[in-house]
């Protein structure tokens, strides 16, 4: 069998697609199609000869196999040092392999791939900080990825992300109605805490335009009240889009780089649309990293820039709390011992160690660091995909044992974790091995702490 | 005479072939990157791509200048050694001062034949270290090929000749010849193997700090570059 019924070359463009998808539950038959999935060859050696240029050339040919990525790796760590878990060999026997071979690989080889590119590897990047060469195997596999997903061996719930993206322009299925809908409803329920908030909706030439994670609307939409409440505190002069809000990309996780310049350009679009000053990203790190990093790139922006300046929501909060747009009440600091989540997306990959210690340092009395920690921290185990991959549960649930070391380590049982996927991870984490540690986003907490402005407090009557 | 074979047209035709081998390795490599595949605009942002380029080179060249060079103390101190050993024996060496000389009338300042003997010896007992370590630890072991064994040999094998020559171990005329060829060898392997880290090591070290440098981080304010 060529293709199958789900498991296929082919994108998912439309909802019958997803739900169709998604009717195979857990991906039971699309797993078992897989297995009898064609390989491409022609086309896989077309890709390479288009795209494996000197960069990644050069980091296949020249590494010594000196093994210092070993210990860089959690995967490794996590599994009593395994030598198949050295990321040096991880890739040499995938992306390596395959490129020796000119894609000459039946569809065992490109499951096998499929299993180490996604459940051995979250793209955290680290390894390149190790290599005496520099070689990065995160981007490596993200570029694997990218060829794995052409031909169709892609985890399931990565395939369905995928197609979110190019029907919905969000990683779930939450059109504009549902979000101007939660959004208005969210204000509802804001504006008689704090008096006078608003959650402005496509008003243009805003200070700030402020762009989401669909799991906010979807789950948790008090994140984007808590939102609102702060900007409103804080006096900016906001606005949210009403296409073009979600930051995240599961294309991005799946190696669909089609999807990935789809999801940006719609963020980027609300930006022209709207000419706000700067664009501030929600508590996400790999939100960030695909709309302010990556996004450019996919989208051709010849400067490498988003077209408005992009902040983190953690260089938002640092900066209000330099500048005293939010006060935060010293008495409410926390006072139990509590650590910081370094999310390899926006601390490792965009340099934001230093705003995330300030931040501490305000809300916390006691900040215990991980260790090693900032550019250095170990990724959570959940990040590139890995939390919302049943395929992977066992191999994900392994990975958490060295955040759990590294968290138990610095005696705090209160993790400030403002990514979602580092969030999750910690979460399931407490589920693994009930330890009794909490986690938490940054906007609740500075809420709590948060000075309010005397008019804002609705009086009682 | 094979001594002035291997002395003559093959020595230069070794030297040919590195110099124009390298020189090619490094072209090939610039013309290779791509801003948009690598997602790094080169051209663009160049004065945070030359910082961030700098700070990865001066970082990992300098000895413990790195948490991966600190977090292996001992891999650290051998490979530092090999490397030094490798690179400024040979250069400076007075015997192949007095041959530039004689046959391209320049040479560098020399060191003592008495240093020479001390690189050669850390030269090789670094190598034998390393190669220890290849074998023993699993990690390694696994990943290591016939590849990289012979890139131990093809470098060791000058400096292990070369000793055996200049102290007259029993057929120095021999040794010397050995030596040639396997210094020709090495010259000749560099531009088409793995020693092509050479110069591939500041090809690919100037990449990623321009990586770091100009996207992941090194253009935010108030941030001084990635923390090697």
């Amino acid at each position: 069998m060529a293709e199958g019924q789900f498991c296929n070359k082919s994108t998912v463009n439309t909802e019958e697609g997803i739900r169709h998808l998604l009717s195979d539950t857990n991906g039971k038959t699309y797993y078992k199609e897989m297995e009898a999935l064609e390989v491409d060859s022609a086309a896989i050696q077309a890709t390479f000869s288009k795209t494996l240029k000197s960069r990644l050339k050069t980091w296949l040919e020249i590494c010594t196999h000196c093994g210092l990525c070993a210990d860089s790796c959690f995967y490794y760590l996590a599994n009593e040092k395994a030598p198949n878990q050295v990321p040096s060999y991880k890739i040499q026997s995938t992306l390596g392999e395959l490129v020796k071979r000119k894609g000459k690989v039946d569809a065992k080889f490109m499951m096998d791939a499929m299993d180490t590119a996604w459940s051995k590897c979250t793209c955290c990047n680290r390894c390149s900080q190790y290599c005496p060469f520099g070689i990065d195997m995160g981007i490596m596999f993200g570029y694997l990825r990218g060829i794995l997903y052409s031909q169709g061996f892609v985890p399931w719930e990565m395939k369905i992300g995928a197609g979110m993206h190019r029907v919905y322009q969000a990683q779930m299925d939450i059109t504009s109605e549902d979000w101007v809908d939660t959004v208005e409803w969210m204000e509802e329920e804001t504006e008689e805490e704090y008096l006078g908030l608003k959650i402005p909706i496509d008003k243009e030439n805003a200070d700030i335009i402020y762009t989401v994670n669909a799991r906010e609307p979807k789950h948790y939409p008090e994140d984007i009240a808590e939102a609102a409440a702060l900007f409103h505190i804080t006096g900016e002069d906001w606005t949210v889009p009403s296409v073009g809000w979600e930051e995240t990309s599961i294309a991005m996780f799946a190696g669909d780089w089609e999807a990935c310049k789809i999801q940006v350009e719609s963020v980027y679009d609300a930006m022209e649309r709207l000419k706000p000053k700067r664009m501030v990203v929600t508590e996400c790190g790999h939100a960030y990293r695909a709309t302010v990093t990556e996004g450019p790139y996919w989208a051709g922006l010849k400067d490498g820039k988003t077209p408005v300046e992009s902040i983190h929501y953690v260089e938002w909060v640092a900066e209000v709390l330099r500048n005293g747009k939010l006060k935060l009440d010293p008495t409410k600091k926390i006072k139990e011992p509590v650590t910081y989540q370094d999310s390899c997306n926006y601390i490792r990959n965009a340099g934001l160690s230093n705003d995330a210690r300030y931040i501490m340092s305000m809300i916390a009395e006691d900040f215990r660091e991980m260790k090693p920690s900032k550019e250095h921290n170990f990724c959570c185990g959940g990040g590139g995909g890995l939390n919302g991959i049943g395929r992977y549960r066992k191999q994900r649930d392994a990975g958490l044992a060295v955040k759990h070391k590294q968290i138990m380590d610095t005696g705090a049982k209160l993790v400030i974790s403002p990514c979602h996927n580092c969030w999750d991870a910690i979460r399931d984490l407490e589920e693994v091995y009930e330890d009794g540690i909490r986690w938490s986003f940054l906007k609740p907490i500075l809420l709590k702490m948060a000075i309010i402005p005397e008019h804002m407090i609705p009086k009682d009557e | 005479m094979l001594y002035d074979y291997v002395t003559g047209p093959i020595a230069l035709i070794s030297l040919v072939i590195f110099f124009v081998g390298i020189t090619a390795r490094v072209v090939l490599y610039i013309r290779g990157l791509d801003w948009r595949l690598d997602r790094v605009t080169y051209t663009v942002n160049v004065k945070y791509g030359i910082k961030g380029a700098l700070r990865s080179l001066f970082f990992w060249m300098m000895p413990y200048g790195t948490r991966s060079w600190r977090v292996k103390p001992i891999v650290t101190f051998f490979v530092f050694a090999l490397h030094i050993g490798v690179l400024f024996t040979p250069i400076f060496l007075s015997a192949h001062n007095i041959i530039l000389k004689e046959k391209f009338n320049f040479s560098f300042f020399t060191i003592p034949d008495a240093l020479a003997d001390i690189l050669t010896i850390i030269v090789i007992v670094s190598a034998v270290v390393l190669l220890i370590r290849r074998l023993v630890l699993p990690e390694v072991r696994n990943i290591t090929d016939f590849k990289d064994y012979m890139m131990i040999a093809i470098t060791i094998a000058p400096f292990l000749t070369g000793f055996l020559a200049y102290h007259q171990a029993g057929d120095s005329q021999f040794w010397t010849i050995v030596h040639i060829i396997s210094g020709e060898i090495m010259l000749v392997a560099i531009p088409f193997t793995k020693l092509s880290h050479f110069v591939m090591f500041f090809c690919t070290r100037v990449q990623i700090g321009m990586d770091y440098g100009i996207k992941r981080g090194g253009m935010k304010k108030g941030y001084s570059g990635q923390n090697w």
